[in-house]
């Protein structure tokens, strides 16, 4: 019998999952982006329910706020007209989706076949509801993982100095490729 | 609590899958990068997995540079999209071929 986490559980296993196919199947880019943040959302309701709040508002903020409003504006820049949107898929999609169907099972069977590690670390479920999700991930990860969170910083400057370069409409003038 | 940890796999797992079949069967770069959200996606959702059945921290920590490298690869991704519509005026792969050999 299911009890109410298992049953929430398997609520957002099915939509992500439903989700997921709808993002990759939609025709237009407007769709899949819409299907997309229902999958966002219940990842977030996912990590709620396996006591990671903090990791569910950033996947709410960064996700659904930031990534897919990136997208969403990207399309509105681009206005694609239909026609120019080509063949949907490849015309060997059976081939690929079954070489990404054999992936996940792979990928299922390993992690059956696995043994995991069973040493508790020290962040048990109801330390972690006491002290609150966000505190203890600040714990880690302004002492264990300071230097990655320096270099996580300097990859975000390189994506945003990259990302004005990228669009930057070039001319003679600021000494460009002949106004590539 | 009483989730069993197979079950979170076994989602992530085919979450993984649904991101590699839209990568290889889409051509519209724009869906490819959202393919690639869900297969961030999938791995998030196993690194919060296991750090919640190993009582530790540090997936949780991983997953919040996850996301910052999703934002990252996102912006540069629809940077080089937007600067490859201005040139070819097309989002479809197959019509951008210079670089084959």
């Amino acid at each position: 019998m299911v009890n109410l986490d298992q049953a929430f559980f398997l609520y957002f296993a099915a939509m992500i999952v439903v989700f997921s196919i709808v993002t990759i199947t939609r025709k237009n880019p407007v769709y899949a982006v819409m299907a997309l943040l229902v999958v966002f959302f219940h990842v977030a309701g996912l990590y709620v329910l396996l006591n990671a709040e903090f990791i569910a508002a950033l996947q709410v903020v960064v996700y659904a706020g930031a990534i897919l409003v990136l997208y969403l504006f990207v399309l509105m820049l681009l206005s694609v007209p239909r026609e120019a949107l080509g063949a949907a898929v490849h015309r060997r999609w059976p081939v690929y989706a079954l070489v990404g169907g054999a992936a996940a099972v792979e990928i299922a069977l390993l992690l059956a076949r696995s043994k995991f590690a069973q040493r508790p670390g020290p962040y048990p479920p109801d330390v972690v509801r006491e002290v609150g999700s966000t505190q203890a991930i600040g714990t880690v990860l302004f002492t264990e993982f300071l230097y990655p969170f320096e270099v996580i910083s300097l990859v975000l400057l390189v994506a945003m100095i990259g990302a004005i370069v990228l669009t930057k409409k070039w001319t003679p003038a600021q000494g460009g490729e002949e106004g590539r | 609590m009483t989730i069993p940890l197979s079950w979170v796999l076994a989602l992530s797992a085919v979450v993984f899958g649904i991101g590699v079949i839209g990568l290889l069967t889409r051509r519209n770069i724009l869906i490819l990068l959202m393919s690639l959200e869900l297969i961030l996606n999938a791995a998030n959702i196993n690194l919060v997995a296991f750090s919640h059945y190993l009582h530790s921290m540090r997936g949780n920590v991983i997953v919040v540079f996850t996301i910052a490298v999703a934002a990252a690869e996102a912006a540069v991704g629809l940077a080089i999209l937007l600067s490859l519509f201005r040139n070819r005026r097309t989002v479809n792969l197959d019509e951008v071929r210079e670089m084959k050999g």
